[in-house]
């Protein structure tokens, strides 16, 4: 049986994931079956299909587990205080605008201690890519509730089952006014890189809710079986992708998170405005 | 000759011409009363001259901005006010542990709390010095003229840039808003230093290389990829849980500023060569200080003044030489005593070591301090 294009082009070709990494820099501090691995590759696949020189890319975290990525690739690296990874990131692109500025940061630290940031980030539409890696959790410090984390969900701060209703990091996007709004999964590896690489090119601010599973905290408090269940009940299960759904009757839909790009417009960039009203305003003055 | 324009400005619009004097290229804040005008002021003129003005979402995206702006290259700034520098803390301290330069204004008001926006207090000296968690070096400098705070501005740069560390400008509200007639250097009039570069090759540097007491510092985006983080790190930036680096970097980060102290050490003395008994104190204050000393001369009082433009590092070595040679140090001071316990411990029984103290919002007198000049007749 001959292999249809379109699957043919998704088929893994060696990739040289070492041109990116700082390999003395490894191993990495996260656990066995964690998601972040995986994200990180798609990462710097979605990199390297953009063609951009090391030089002029800044990769920018908080405080948490994602948050340890950039001192593993070999970018600009800039590892912050928890929740601030989107003001330092908007003041080094500010900055410098010719930087290709990439944000990983967590539920806990996007949209928890760095909730205004995230809002305000969004709402100025400047040229960032925001990775949110989700996984419901607040890993480093030992598996407490996150603002992502389902409601009943056992943490080590809700042993009763958590009853704060989750925020949904992509309706905050869209409605904080970002550009380009996007979900992946850890399991859905290659649609992860494509989204990725389309945040990137994409002028704004571009926020990618990456659902990815904490097996090690969430997955033992709440009973899962394995790594790979999580992924499979969590991530594989409980997404549709955008393009499908449309197809799928609405009870099918319920309580599923919509994987894709979710929400693309064309809008004036932060520094490009600064540049065009605000300093040729102040020139001819 | 070179063009010196003669301007009429309030503090915190020298404050502005210090800031573009010394090469500021970009500036993030939050609007806090008294400081405003210094953000006011930066954002109709940075974009003028191609710098960077952005009004953040807070006062910790103020200060984080700043520190990113800084990291890319450009010699950055940011203004606040008490409770606005409160919640600058935890960046300062990644400033001090991460050696970015940074300048922070801090025009100090009414507290504690939201307490009094629009009165004067110098009661963020400890702050300037304690304010963030872990021990970390501080610079601060303390101006008492217009014209003053436009250098100290100035100087406060170049002590960031050089040291690669945050340096703060402390000044009270009644300085921010005063207008005094000013005027603005030309360029070479004073001194402007500008942060270390690395020349060597990309792969040989390191952003925190030992064998410098201040290592020069990249922009990100030119071709050196290096590491920072707030996490105690190597030379190379890179975080450690090696106690013998924790320590040695710790010790470096301080003794890179405790080892030029009498660089950035900066004293006004007034009739001190004589004196029996000396005010010691800074910003408005010192305006009061210096007319009630001035009185006491001619009162037949040998009294004097010893004002630090430098409070942080403290200025030990004239406090100490002084103490041995007067009857008492008056330190007034518009909190409830706060440098005078430095003063106190560096006299150590010397001398008597007496404070004035307001906490009303309204400025020491004069003759607040004169009464108790007299006292030492």
């Amino acid at each position: 049986m001959s292999v249809p294009a379109e699957k043919k082009e998704k088929v893994s070709v060696p990739f040289d994931y070492n041109k990116y990494l700082r390999p003395n820099k490894l191993p990495h501090i996260w656990c066995p079956g964690c998601g972040h691995g995986i994200v990180l590759k798609a990462m710097l696949r979605a990199i390297d299909k953009t063609g951009f020189d090391k030089n002029d890319i800044c990769v920018i975290s908080g405080i948490g587990c994602s948050s340890r990525t950039p001192g593993y690739v070999d970018f600009n690296t800039l590892h912050t205080l928890h929740g601030r990874a989107l003001s330092f990131a908007t003041g080094v692109k500010f900055a410098n605008p010719k930087l290709k500025v990439i944000v990983v940061t967590g539920d806990g630290d996007a949209l928890a201690i760095g909730g205004n940031h995230f809002i305000h980030t969004c709402r100025r539409n400047i040229d960032l890519t925001v990775l949110v890696f989700t996984n419901a959790t607040y890993g480093m410090t030992g598996g407490q509730y996150s603002p992502t984390t389902p409601m009943g969900s056992q943490a080590t701060t809700s042993r009763y089952g958590s009853i704060e209703p989750p925020f949904d990091a992509c309706e905050m996007a869209k409605a904080s006014g970002a550009s380009f709004v996007a979900r992946g999964t850890a399991y859905h590896t290659l649609e992860l890189e494509k989204t990725i690489h389309e945040a990137i090119m994409h002028k704004g601010t571009s926020v990618v809710d990456i659902i990815d599973a904490c097996p090690t905290y969430y997955g033992r408090a709440n009973k899962f079986k394995s790594a790979t269940h999580m992924m499979e009940v969590i991530e594989k299960e409980n997404t549709v992708n955008v393009k499908q759904a449309d197809k799928l009757p609405p009870e099918k839909l319920e309580g599923k998170f919509l994987r894709g790009v979710l929400h693309k417009i064309e809008k004036p960039e932060y520094c490009e405005q600064y540049e065009s009203i605000v300093m040729e305003k102040a020139k001819a003055k | 000759m070179a063009d010196r324009k003669k301007k009429f400005l309030q503090g915190n619009e020298a404050c502005v011409e210090g800031a573009l004097y010394a090469g500021c290229m970009f500036f993030a804040g939050y609007p806090i009363t008294p400081s405003t005008e210094v953000a006011e002021g930066l954002s109709v003129r940075l974009p003028k001259i191609g710098g960077k003005f952005i009004q953040m979402e807070d006062e910790i995206a103020g200060i984080a901005a700043a520190l990113g702006g800084s990291l890319a290259g450009l010699k950055s700034m940011t203004a606040t006010s008490g409770p606005g520098f409160s919640l600058k803390q935890e960046c300062l301290g990644y400033a001090c542990l991460a050696e970015i330069p940074l300048v922070i204004v801090n025009v100090m008001r009414g507290g504690p709390s939201t307490g009094y926006p629009t009165g004067p207090s110098q009661s963020d000296i400890m702050q300037a010095k304690w304010g963030t968690h872990g021990d970390h070096p501080a610079i601060s400098v303390t101006p008492s003229y217009v014209q003053e705070i436009l250098s100290e501005t100035v100087r406060a740069f170049n002590l960031a840039e050089r040291f690669r560390t945050p340096v703060v400008v402390l000044y009270d509200e009644i300085l921010g808003h005063m207008r005094e007639p000013i005027t603005i250097p030309a360029p070479g009039d004073l001194e402007v230093i500008d942060r270390m570069r690395p020349e060597c090759k990309s792969e040989d540097y390191l952003p925190y290389d030992e064998k410098y007491e201040v290592a020069p510092l990249a922009p990100f985006g030119a071709g050196y990829r290096f590491h920072v983080t707030g996490l105690n790190h190597k030379q190379d930036g890179f975080p450690t849980n090696d106690s013998k680096q924790i320590g040695a970097n710790n010790l470096r980060i301080m003794s890179k500023i405790e080892n030029h102290k009498e660089e950035i050490w900066k004293n006004d003395e007034l009739l001190l060569d004589d004196a029996e008994v000396a005010v010691f104190t800074i910003g408005s204050t010192a305006r009061s200080a210096r007319f009630a000393v001035l009185e006491a001369r001619k009162a037949g009082i040998k009294a004097g003044l010893l004002r630090p433009l430098t409070i942080w590092p403290f200025p030990e070595k004239a406090v100490r030489e002084l103490a041995k040679r007067v009857k008492a140090i008056i330190v007034p001071e518009l909190n409830l005593g706060q440098m005078i316990l430095e003063v106190e411990r560096v006299s150590g029984a010397a001398c008597e070591v007496v404070g004035i103290n307001r906490v009303d919002g309204e400025p020491i007198t004069p003759m607040q301090i004169l009464d108790v000049i007299k006292k030492y007749k």
